[in-house]
């Protein structure tokens, strides 16, 4: 079976958890055997993993015909793409878009990240899946999130083959009910013209359900999941001088991720124990407001915040802490508490969160309960047996969670498309 | 001829509010008295009041024929006394009947019995004199929290003068042998054990109003054939259950009443006796030694006690529990005593279970929090207050062994006052007989003394008391008045 997905990011290079759940899907459904992928991005780096998914890049597509030689395709683009698909792709180019502004190869650039004009980008996406569409062979189209939806309804049309998207949020998360107008009628367009739509949790798929007005038919749930972590990572060193109990929140700091009930909580168990630090990992729209909001509750001599974190600090600091927290106001997923997990450390995360529909060992709350909040962040600080049951269970509660799993559910939606 | 052996237990705990870390040290009170109420007083209505008079009209048409045992635990019967005094009355009319035996076990419900052999016993008598205050019985026969059971809590009851206690027929430990005799257990072997027959009592229990079984409906007919086709040699069947299971768990009008009250006609057909454990004790001779080298109880699969301390939150709890056990001992405050019963109680245990599948569902089913985590958080929050309020009755500088001496000696000195004051009164009275022989003793110096008395042992720390030693004596102030 052959699949033709779509997605905005892909490791390493990656700016939330859309890429990693991307990439762990896509290996997941690859360690089942018999699937071959090809995934779309907008602007692949070269180191992407190759193993088990043939990468194409949007900007390394071309939509205007450009006489060019071999050679200068291997020098500009041979890092990313075999020279050879280039010219394959050369003959799929289906309408004139010099208008656009394109480069010497005929390719349109993409930033690849969330610019300011992001629908201009969702748009030139979209125009080279029409080319991508053509050249490659493909049963199934795939869809990873709004920004995609255009390609793959694009996709469609040309080849009338099924077409699946995947919700990994969807703008009332985003946005706490206040939905841009426009990315809402393209989410709900994507999933009008759908065949199926794979949502990351029962959470999304009861929003899908009531707020887009899809058939519950249509949707499926497939948890996200894990990939187990290399040695390396599980063994970084922890950065020498820690004394205190370390509490962490790590992830975009904004009002979808509820980081102002963390310090409103930080700032209750603070009155009770002096030997804790809160730290707050992440960029975001409301850091200032945190920050303000820290020296307000008199806490910012043990409130910090860390700025935002690449590859191997994130790890540094899971391993350091000894309670993660996601207080999410509206989470389609969130992957990170089965990362802190899986390094050991003991998390609390909101009711509101699609992982705590997969998890037992992990303390729930309401994301407005910052009284259940702090009494659980002091019960696995004070009590040792607390934290100890927590990552002991916890460690094995994710060991199990696995994209093999989730990938074989995606074939069988597949399965009962084609057929 | 055969038997059959109804026992059934009655317990509620005193389920522990919503209690946060900045209560510690600022509120003492625990409980979640809403809660409380509410649960016991639905049971009560649904189930255990509807049984008493199903139970009484039984005794009524069947006379001395029909019997059961009932085992409540201490903190059932305070919240029964307290939100539902009509079962009192309802369960002392039953006794009264002489059909009904009481038995006993600890006050609190608790796992004493596996951590603290002199918690333990005093729970048995706290139990026993609680017991003996509202029915007028002294229980005979001994049942553990939740058939607890093992060799050394054998030598502790028989020790404690039981001729006989209930435990459960776990097949682990049964292997081959039928629940079906009266065995004795290898550690004291003059203690008799009676072991629940868990088909029979689960079949009432549990499976009578599941329509997917296949022996449902079952009628008092069908069940009273099941047991005289036993073999003629086993002669008891002991039917142990939550008494619960009338009304509650088997809601009345899957006809559990009913089909309670058509047993006996049954039963008589076939020459089937209704027997109370300690008559069954005393009628039947043990076919054989049971040894229970781990502890063993009716709960869970395991029917061990990992449903209490199975998992590092629950040892952790009732370890750090039962480390100031001795120092409570000392404690002559009674809201302390009060909730050192309280919160032994082993449901709070059983609600920090981590067990998944079947039995993680009994888990959450009974436990008032959502998961065992927040459990164990709101117990050790209680905890960590209750073990500061035993640290201020007594320094913790001060080891066990020296305060228990301080502690002696002022308890020796309140003997050694009223002594001394008896003798005082007595030579009063032989001097005023000596001299006018209508002496009328002065009243308000009297009730003054007594209340200098009562404040004394509360006014004086540990501390104090060492140096207040030689305080002056009551002879002397007599003296003076």
């Amino acid at each position: 079976m052959k699949a033709l997905m779509f997605g905005w990011e892909f490791p390493p290079h990656i700016l939330g958890g859309l890429g990693t759940a991307s990439f762990g899907l896509t290996k997941g459904m690859a360690e089942n055997g018999d699937i071959d992928i090809t995934f779309v991005i907008p602007k692949p780096q070269g180191d992407e993993p190759k193993d088990f998914a043939r990468i194409i890049g949007a900007n390394s597509t071309p939509v205007a015909w450009r006489d060019v030689t071999w050679d200068h395709v291997q020098s500009r683009i041979g890092h990313v793409m075999d020279p050879q698909l280039y010219f394959n792709l050369r003959d799929h180019i289906y309408a004139d878009f010099n208008y656009i502004g394109v480069n010497d190869l005929g390719c349109i650039e993409f930033s690849g990240r969330y610019p300011d004009n992001l629908l201009e980008e969702i748009n030139n996406y979209s125009i080279v899946a029409g080319v991508i569409a053509r050249t490659v062979d493909f049963d199934v189209i795939h869809s990873h999130d709004w920004l995609t939806y255009p390609a793959g309804i694009h996709a469609k049309q040309v080849t009338g083959k099924p077409f699946v998207i995947h919700v990994h949020a969807t703008d009332f998360d985003r946005s706490r009910g206040n939905v841009n107008p426009t990315v809402f009628s393209i989410e709900k367009d994507g999933m009008n013209h759908a065949d199926h739509i794979i949502t990351v949790s029962n959470l999304t798929r009861r929003t899908v359900i009531e707020k887009y007005g899809i058939h519950p038919d249509k949707v499926t749930t497939v948890h996200n999941a894990v990939e187990p972590l290399s040695d390396e990572l599980l063994n970084v060193e922890i950065p020498p001088g820690k004394h205190n109990k370390v509490v962490t929140f790590l992830g975009r700091i904004t009002m979808q991720k509820g980081p102002e009930y963390f310090v409103e909580a930080a700032a209750q168990v603070l009155q009770k124990v002096d030997n804790v630090q809160f730290v707050m990992a992440g960029g975001g729209d409301m850091m200032e407001k945190m920050i303000r909001l820290a020296a307000r509750r008199h806490i910012a001599d043990r409130f910090h915040f860390a700025g935002f974190l690449r590859g191997k600090e994130v790890y540094e600091l899971l391993k350091a802490s000894d309670v993660y927290i996601m207080p999410s106001v509206s989470e389609p997923f969130g992957i990170s508490p089965l990362e802190a997990m899986q390094m050991g450390t003991p998390s609390i995360i909101s009711k509101q969160s699609g992982c705590a529909e997969i998890l037992d060992n992990v303390i729930k709350v309401d994301y407005w309960d910052i009284n259940a909040m702090a009494d659980a962040i002091y019960s696995i600080i004070t009590y040792p047996a607390m934290y100890r049951e927590l990552r002991e269970n916890g460690l094995k509660e994710v060991d199990g969670i696995r994209w093999k799993k989730a990938g074989a559910k995606v074939i069988d939606i597949y399965r009962n498309l084609i057929h | 001829m055969k038997a059959i052996c109804f026992y059934f237990q009655i317990h509620q705990p005193f389920r522990l509010k919503n209690y946060r870390f900045f209560d510690i040290g600022n509120d003492h009170y625990y409980y979640d008295d809403f809660a409380n109420d509410d649960i016991i007083t639905r049971i009560a209505h649904r189930s255990y009041l509807p049984a008493c008079e199903t139970l009484m009209e039984m005794i009524r048409e069947y006379g001395k024929k029909f019997k059961v045992a009932f085992s409540i635990s201490g903190t059932a019967l305070e919240q029964l006394e307290q939100y539902v005094p009509e079962f009192i009355d309802a369960m002392k009319e039953l006794t009264d009947t002489g059909c009904v035996e009481m038995l006993s076990e600890t006050y609190a419900h608790s796992l004493a019995s596996l951590q603290n052999p002199e918690e333990f016993s005093r729970q048995v008598k706290a139990h026993d004199a609680k017991i003996e205050q509202l029915f007028g019985l002294k229980p005979k026969v001994f049942r553990n929290t939740e058939l607890i059971y093992d060799d050394d809590i054998a030598s502790m009851v028989y020790a404690m003068g039981f001729k006989g206690a209930i435990t459960d027929g776990a097949r682990h430990i049964l292997g081959w042998k039928s629940p079906n005799y009266v065995y004795s257990s290898a550690s004291a072997p003059k203690l008799k054990l009676l072991l629940k027959n868990d088909k029979m009592s689960d079949d009432i229990a549990f499976r009578f109003s599941n329509t997917d079984w296949a022996s449902y409906p079952l009628t008092a007919d069908k069940f009273i054939d099941w047991i005289n086709q036993l073999p003629q040699e086993e002669q008891i069947v002991n039917l142990f259950m939550n008494f619960e299971t009338l009304g509650e768990l088997q809601p009345r009008e899957s006809g559990i009443f009913e089909f309670m009250k058509a047993l006996p006609r049954f039963a008589a057909e076939h020459d089937i006796q209704f027997w109370t454990p300690s008559e069954t004790i005393k009628a039947l001779k043990p076919v054989g030694e049971l040894a229970v080298p781990y502890p063993m109880s009716w709960a869970d699969e395991a029917r061990d006690t990992s449903a209490w301390l199975g998992n590092v939150l629950q040892q952790e709890a009732v370890e750090k529990l039962y480390s100031i056990a001795e120092r409570v001992h000392m404690c002559q405050d009674k809201r302390i005593l009060q909730d050192w019963n309280y919160l032994q109680a082993s449901d709070h245990f059983f609600y920090m279970s981590t067990k998944h599948s079947s039995d993680g569902n009994v888990h959450s089913h009974y436990s008032p929090y959502a998961s065992p985590y927040t459990a164990f958080t709101n117990y050790m929050n209680v905890l960590s207050d209750f073990m500061t309020r035993v640290e201020q009755q007594f320094p913790t500088d001060i080891d066990n062994e020296e305060l228990n001496a301080l502690l002696l000696t002022i308890n020796n000195q309140e003997a050694e006052i009223s002594q001394l004051k008896r003798e005082v009164e007595m030579m009063r009275n032989n001097i005023t007989k000596d001299l006018t022989g209508d002496f009328i003793p002065d009243e308000d110096v009297k009730s003054e003394q007594h209340e200098e008395e009562k404040k004394e042992p509360q006014k004086k720390t540990a501390k104090k008391a060492a140096s207040k030693k030689a305080t002056t004596t009551p002879k002397k102030k007599v003296a003076k008045e």
